[in-house]
């Protein structure tokens, strides 16, 4: 029998269990995907929001600004990629302008910290390239960038490190209640616990029907971006919004941790909730969305990738956060945008409120701090030397486009929370990311997965069962 | 520690071994070639086909072949080398920076720099073709190392978008070896490969090759399940009333060859349009004493150019080294 069982492998799911894990409490969490990180918040705009988007009062607006706020030391503990990015919200002409009065009122509401609006001079010296027609800006210098599924994986590797579970691959199909709890069942087998917690993203509104009449409806939104290339990472020093309308945040212009520059999203209700196609038209609205912003057009020729995500939106408006009727299940569902800026607040909430109500306590051995990875592509030229000097392995280079060694890529495979495909290595350690796209690496790091995972190369996946990459040996 | 070479070239292809045999000649002695890869010969060692050194050698090679007979030169020469060597920053005044699996962390100072390094394929992520992204797209290059290095199939039922000479190179190949090769669509209403190419490795196997025809959408969920593909106006712009869904393992990519310039982006180099280095009459780039030849300044069809190149420019570099 367990204490909690988390559904879902995304940021929220992730961030709850080690949240929990730090409690005297046994848990564990079900992915039904190959791999953690594998829905929305693979694809996403990767914004750590400051909180002045959301109406004051809502859960949203509550959870993103307390979230934000949790990150800078999350990130120290977890050791991923958080970088204080400004967000700057762009009017064009003065009826947009009374929006950004709006936004500045509603985030010091939200308790949102440091918030202005910029013209003039002051404007585009925070932002030289930025189009002659924008007359204002409301400039949020609390809001930050990240790596959306490193802060996923990195806390399921951490509350692994600390006794926390995982099933990966592992469908939950059924659930029922006990006299003393709620019976879990997957494609695989069946559990016990005395909690769960329903982390399931877009099928979120599917787990809470099997124990509850039907309340809320998921509707996923699909969104699709642009990465362009390192060599234009830097025309933005912001993260550029446009104004807010009722279909949401709208096209973005942003750098990205990895020194990239993302483009998107655009937004459209689709019926299949996990794949992620990119559409012409979709991705020509993009484009053009996103031309506005700039003096210069946008140097869409160095495009290394296109990619989509999709929204769990909620048809409740707000992120359903919490106890339900039937005792023992808890919800963090309807997670949309700014759920990745949210989801430490959440998932600290959350979890305080399951162990209040198993009784449990704090833990004294709970170990916050990941196991220190090393990112040659983090390290000065210094550091490079000294680590090669001591560890010669990491002058073995896998990816030449983004400097990862074959070292970093077996530690990755045996970590907890590893990885298994070739995805898997690329979301954790970047190798495939740049602009080549694995045209020189992938064979290597096909090679080293079927060395470390002890399988044929043709048994590598890309990603989830169904995907390998080779057919078979050339007779 | 090393000692300091007078001269490095980066990258051990056809250009960069080329360069170094020729600057060897001209009285350089401390010269080091800076190679990726764990062999020397770049993107010769998985061209196993014929069609390499009519001019050069007056002999009709395979591609392996072809840069044999350049190592061996090199070897003789005594020419430095390391393998399994990136470099991974190259700097305005010729510091250059590389990571060797054998020797660590080097920090070079050399009096010229030949940049050899060839090019790479653009990828589906670059021409952002609609739909999934699957297992199941790659491009020829990397296929057809799968298949004639590491001896992988990559697919089984195959659909290769454009016509360059790596995509029909690998049409044949992928036949004889038993894969179904489907079709071969090329957007322009011309192919950019060689005729030679088209006869012997399209038309003798009775692959269809469709002129003015694109992939407007990828199919499948964890692996390619399809494509659907359309043809083109005069704008290049895909009819999609036209558009027709072929059921498919694989999508291989030969849609062009990008010179791998980056390295030399960053250190200041101005490239042209097409990404490679520009160079003056002496094949010197914007970067006094940084020279550059083969695929780095432009993709060449014939390896025999590739040649001639490299010798022009490690030549100049060898002058450039003796203050000629
Ligand atoms: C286009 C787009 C842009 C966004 N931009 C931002 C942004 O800039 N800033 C921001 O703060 N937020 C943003 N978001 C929102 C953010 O990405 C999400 O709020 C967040 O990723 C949600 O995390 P999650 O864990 O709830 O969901 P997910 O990451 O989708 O995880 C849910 C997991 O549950 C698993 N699951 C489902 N059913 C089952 C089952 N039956 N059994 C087992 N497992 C199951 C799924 O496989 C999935 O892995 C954006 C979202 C999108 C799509
Ligand atoms: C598939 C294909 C078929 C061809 N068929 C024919 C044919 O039939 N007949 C013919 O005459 N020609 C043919 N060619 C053309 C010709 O062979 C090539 O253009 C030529 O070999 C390119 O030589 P190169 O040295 O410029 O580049 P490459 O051979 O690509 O060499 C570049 C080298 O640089 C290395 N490198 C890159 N970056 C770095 C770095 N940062 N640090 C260290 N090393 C680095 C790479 O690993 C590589 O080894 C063909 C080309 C291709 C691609």
């Amino acid at each position: 029998m367990e204490d909690v069982i988390v559904i879902g492998g995304g940021v929220v799911g992730c961030l709850t269990l080690r949240a929990l894990a730090s409690w005297k409490l046994r848990v564990r969490l079900i992915e039904k995907q190959y791999d953690l990180a594998s829905g929305a918040t693979m694809a996403n705009s990767a914004i750590v929001h400051a909180g002045y988007d959301p109406e004051p009062g809502t859960r949203k607006a509550r959870f993103n600004a307390e979230g934000n706020r949790l990150y800078p030391a999350l990130a120290r503990e977890l050791d991923f990629l958080f970088l204080p990015t400004p967000s700057l919200v762009t009017a064009f002409g003065e009826e947009q302008e009374e929006t950004l009065e709006k936004l500045l009122a509603r985030g010091r509401e939200n308790g949102v910290e440091g918030l202005s609006i910029l013209r003039g001079e002051e404007l585009f010296r925070a932002e030289p390239r930025l189009s002659e027609k924008v007359t204002a800006a409301l400039r949020a210098p609390t809001a930050g960038i990240t790596e959306p599924w490193s802060v996923a994986i990195t806390a399921a590797e951490n509350a692994a490190d600390n006794g926390a579970l995982l099933n990966l691959g592992e469908e939950v199909t059924g659930l029922s209640r006990l006299p003393d709890g709620i019976l879990v069942t997957t494609d695989k087998g069946e559990y016990k616990a005395r909690a769960v917690v329903n982390a399931a993203g877009v099928w979120a509104d599917r787990i809470h029907d099997m124990l509850l009449p039907h309340a809320f409806s998921i509707r996923p939104r699909l969104g699709q971006y642009y990465l362009l290339d390192r060599k234009v990472g830097d025309l933005v020093k912001n993260t550029l919004f446009a104004c807010p309308t009722r279909e949401g945040k709208g096209v973005l212009l942003s750098p990205s941790v990895h020194g990239k520059l993302l483009i998107g999203p655009d937004a459209r209700e689709v019926s299949d909730r996990e794949l992620t196609p990119t559409d012409a038209e979709g991705l020509r609205f993009v484009r053009e969305s996103a031309a506005r912003f700039l003096r210069e057009p946008l140097p869409m020729n160095l495009t290394i990738r296109t990619y989509a995500g999709i929204r769990p939106t909620p048809d409740t408006g707000d992120f359903i956060v919490g106890k339900t009727d039937v005792p023992g299940f808890y919800q963090a569902a309807g997670i949309e945008s700014p759920g990745l800026a949210s989801a430490p607040a959440i998932a600290r909430e959350l979890s305080e409120t399951v162990a209040r109500d198993l009784g449990a306590a704090k833990r004294e051995d709970f170990n916050p701090f990941r196991r220190k990875q090393i990112r040659l592509n983090r390290m000065s030229e210094e550091e490079k030397r000294e680590l090669i000097s001591r560890d010669s392995r990491y002058a073995v280079i896998v990816c030449k486009c983004e400097k990862v060694s074959e070292a970093e890529i077996v530690d990755a495979i045996h970590r907890n929370a590893g990885a298994r495909s070739v995805k898997g290595v690329k979301k954790r350690v970047g190798a495939g990311f740049g602009r080549c796209q694995a045209g020189f690496c992938q064979p290597v790091v096909v090679s080293i997965l079927a060395r470390e995972l002890g399988i044929p190369k043709d048994q590598v996946l890309y990603d989830g069962p169904g995907s390998e990459i080779l057919k078979g040996k050339v007779k | 520690m090393r000692t300091e070479p007078d001269l490095i070239v980066i990258g051990g292809g056809s250009a960069g071994m080329a360069a170094a045999l020729e600057a060897k000649k001209q009285g350089i002695e401390k010269i080091l070639i800076l190679e990726t890869d764990p062999y020397l010969g770049g993107v010769l060692r998985q061209c196993i086909h014929t069609g390499f050194g009519l001019h050069t050698f007056g002999e009709d090679l395979a591609g392996p072949e072809y840069a044999a007979r350049f190592i061996r030169q090199v070897e003789e020469a005594g020419i430095g080398v390391l393998l399994s060597t990136p470099v991974l920053e190259v700097t305005e005044d010729l510091t250059v920076r590389a990571m060797s699996r054998d020797e660590g962390y080097l920090e070079l100072h050399p009096k010229a720099i030949v940049a050899a390094t060839g090019c790479r394929e653009r990828s589906a992520g670059t021409i952002a073709i609609p739909g999934t992204r699957p297992a199941g797209v790659l491009t020829a290059g990397t296929a057809q190392r799968y298949l004639n290095i590491e001896g992988y199939h990559a697919g089984k039922r195959v659909v290769i978008l454009g016509s360059g000479d790596i995509g029909l190179i690998m049409a044949r190949r992928l036949t004889l070896e038993g894969a179904k090769v489907l079709l071969v669509a090329e957007l322009m209403p011309k192919s950019g490969g060689l005729k030679r190419n088209i006869v012997q490795c399209l038309e003798d196997f009775d692959i269809p090759l469709l002129l003015s025809t694109t992939v407007v959408e990828i199919h499948g969920r964890e692996r390619v399940e399809g494509v659907s593909l359309a043809p083109v106006d005069e704008n290049l712009t895909p009819i999609l009333e036209k558009k027709w869904r072929v059921d498919c393992d694989t999508l291989l990519l030969s849609v062009g060859l990008v010179p791998e310039t980056e390295l030399f982006q960053a250190a200041g180099a101005p490239v042209e349009k097409n990404n490679g280095l520009r160079v003056d009459e002496n094949l010197m780039t914007g970067i006094p004493g940084l020279f550059a030849c083969g695929n780095a300044v432009k993709v060449h069809d014939l390896v025999d150019n590739v040649t001639l190149q490299g010798v022009k420019a490690g030549g100049f570099a060898a002058a450039f080294i003796k203050g000629e």
